[in-house]
């Protein structure tokens, strides 16, 4: 009977493994189908039409690189900009009590629970105004202001992390304030910020709104797909979204140790 | 000592200034565009968005959206991370297979359960190996809008479960072991012992993972537009809509501000609804 409920459990688990990736393995088989493949009746679960070819003349649509450049150029600023702005921050909320500290608090919970519309439309305005509208740079602004407070609650709880007597040692033993962090808790916040940093990249690459109503030629990947869905051809919109797909299972691959420890506590 | 004091301030100065101009003022300008007419101050944009064909229909879907979704993803959820602490071996690789969709675009989502679910997808050479039907069925359009429906429920359950997932099981790793221990010494069974102490227990998660969730869910877009194009409107498509197509800044401001009014409501509910006391907390 043991045996029975044990293998009823363990059937569960791998049905739930196969409901998250069977559907990514479709998805790539219509990615590298091609038009052939997309139209084949009825379909094979085996991948019967697969050319790198597909993929290489989707690639090769105007547009496609530069979009995706252009998802790398906004992510990568977003990543460095919501941690050079929110580790300041999370260091501050973890090592000193400070008057305002709640209602510094409140401001970042409140930034999570807005709809992104309301903050992407009067920028539009903005952003023609100052020159940031149609630019990755306009994008990844917005997008910080998304990634930024997610950054400071984590670098926060890392910080609480690591024991305040560890400065104070260094600071005995002659340390500056400034070196004692350098040398001290840095290191050791270190692979924890580098997986709120990928977060970071993960919620700007992945943004579908704001990046498409604040730019019109410098699309975004998602903005692009988002802008070309209703009249290109099924096979590449299958290939555009298996490429959005793919770094964020090496991601989330990169940041798996962390993910519990920083949504457990981000979200308290 | 004075340079001490004055640090902690100096250290989150940068994020406030930047909070304030790409948080704060956009938020106020929305809410200023929402209520500017053609000559000045007016309701002029609610009553457009009101007086709009998809207005209805568009509140309608994302309501029944949202009241699908996320009874579902909570379930989905709590039974995962269950199953999760059960697991003796290779819970690492199970853990991070589940929480992939977690890192999925909305817009990625949708694509996938395009490909599963158009007219010579997966789903339908599977039912037809199965002799369910006869050719291809187009589940995605308009003449089947319960199918569509569907399609976007699954693929959003299939994106979205992950978040809820993560949340609770930071919060099952919060619930000191002994408790099940003792109930288990007098007596207690496994769903006595999730029902008494568990899910009691897990009630600030849950408050977290259903605001979180709630809000996102109100703002659902993406995966709607790749399963079924403009014919399903939701609150959020008509924003982009009337922003993008019709260059109407105004009623995507009223539109905007309606989904945050939605959102705030649900936010309020859920904090009266599962109010914690703290001294019932371990």
């Amino acid at each position: 009977m043991k045996g029975l409920r044990r293998a009823v459990y363990l059937s569960g688990v791998v049905a739930i493994c196969a409901w998250v990736l069977v559907p990514i393995y479709f998805i790539a088989l219509g990615a590298f189908g091609g038009r052939t493949g997309v139209f084949r009746w009825p379909k094979s679960i085996w991948p019967m039409d697969s050319t790198l070819a597909a993929m290489q003349t989707f690639l090769a649509i105007e547009g496609v690189g530069k979009a995706a450049l252009n998802s790398v150029i906004a992510a990568a600023l977003c990543m460095f900009l919501s941690i050079l702005l929110g580790a300041p921050a999370g260091y501050a909320l973890a090592r000193y009590s400070f008057k305002g500290q709640n209602l510094y608090r409140l401001l970042i919970i409140l930034t999570r629970a807005f709809p992104l519309a309301i903050l992407a439309l009067p920028l539009t305005v903005t952003f023609i105004r100052i020159g940031l509208y149609d630019t990755p740079y306009g994008v990844a602004l917005i997008h910080t202001a998304l990634a930024l407070p997610f950054a400071a609650l984590v670098s926060s709880s890392l910080f609480m992390g690591i024991p305040r007597e560890f400065e104070e040692a260094a600071w005995v033993f002659g340390c500056t304030r400034l070196q004692a962090f350098l040398k001290i808790v840095l290191p050791l916040a270190l692979p924890g910020m580098a997986a709120a940093a990928i977060f970071a990249f993960v919620i700007s690459w992945n943004e579908v709104f704001a990046a498409s109503i604040l730019t019109v030629r410098e699309k975004t990947l998602t903005a692009y797909l988002l802008t070309v869905l209703r009249e290109s051809p099924l096979h590449y919109r299958f290939a555009g979204g298996f490429i959005l797909i793919v770094p964020s299972i090496v991601f989330i691959f990169a940041v798996r140790k962390y993910l519990f420890a920083m949504w457990g506590i981000a979200n308290r | 000592m004075t340079r001490s004091r004055l640090l902690p301030y100096a250290l989150i100065a940068p994020s406030t200034i930047f909070l304030l101009l790409l948080f704060v003022l956009p938020l106020a300008q929305t809410i200023g565009l929402a209520f500017t007419g053609n000559d000045g101050a007016s309701l002029e944009n609610f009553r457009k968005m009101v007086g709009d064909i998809n207005f209805g229909v568009s509140i309608r879907n994302t309501f029944l959206l949202v009241l699908a979704v996320i009874p579902l993803q909570i379930a989905f959820a709590l039974a995962m991370a269950m199953m999760l602490q059960k697991l003796t071996s290779g819970r690492d690789i199970v853990l991070w297979i589940w929480t992939i969709p977690l890192g999925v675009s909305d817009l990625a989502a949708g694509l996938v359960w395009l490909a599963i679910l158009q007219d010579r997808g997966y789903l339908n050479s599977a039912l037809y190996a199965l002799g369910v039907i006869e050719g291809p069925v187009n589940w995605l359009s308009i003449e089947n809008p319960g199918t569509m429906f569907l399609g976007i429920v699954l693929a959003e359950i299939w994106r979205a479960t992950a978040i809820v997932l993560v949340i609770l099981v930071a919060g099952v790793q919060l619930i000191p072991k002994e408790y099940a221990e003792a109930a288990e010494i007098f007596g207690a069974d496994a769903w006595t012992r999730f029902r008494k102490i568990t899910l009691p227990l897990l009630k600030p998660s849950l408050q977290s993972a259903l605001i979180l969730r709630t809000v996102l869910a109100f703002e659902v877009f993406a995966v709607v537009y790749a399963i079924g194009g403009r014919n399903f409107p939701v609150l959020v498509g008509e924003a982009y809509a009337w922003q993008s197509e019709n260059q109407n800044y105004g009623v995507a401001a009223a539109y905007a501000i309606l989904v945050m009014l939605i959102s705030l409501g649900a936010t309020v509910c859920y904090l009266v609804a599962l109010r914690v006391k703290p001294e019932t907390q371990p």
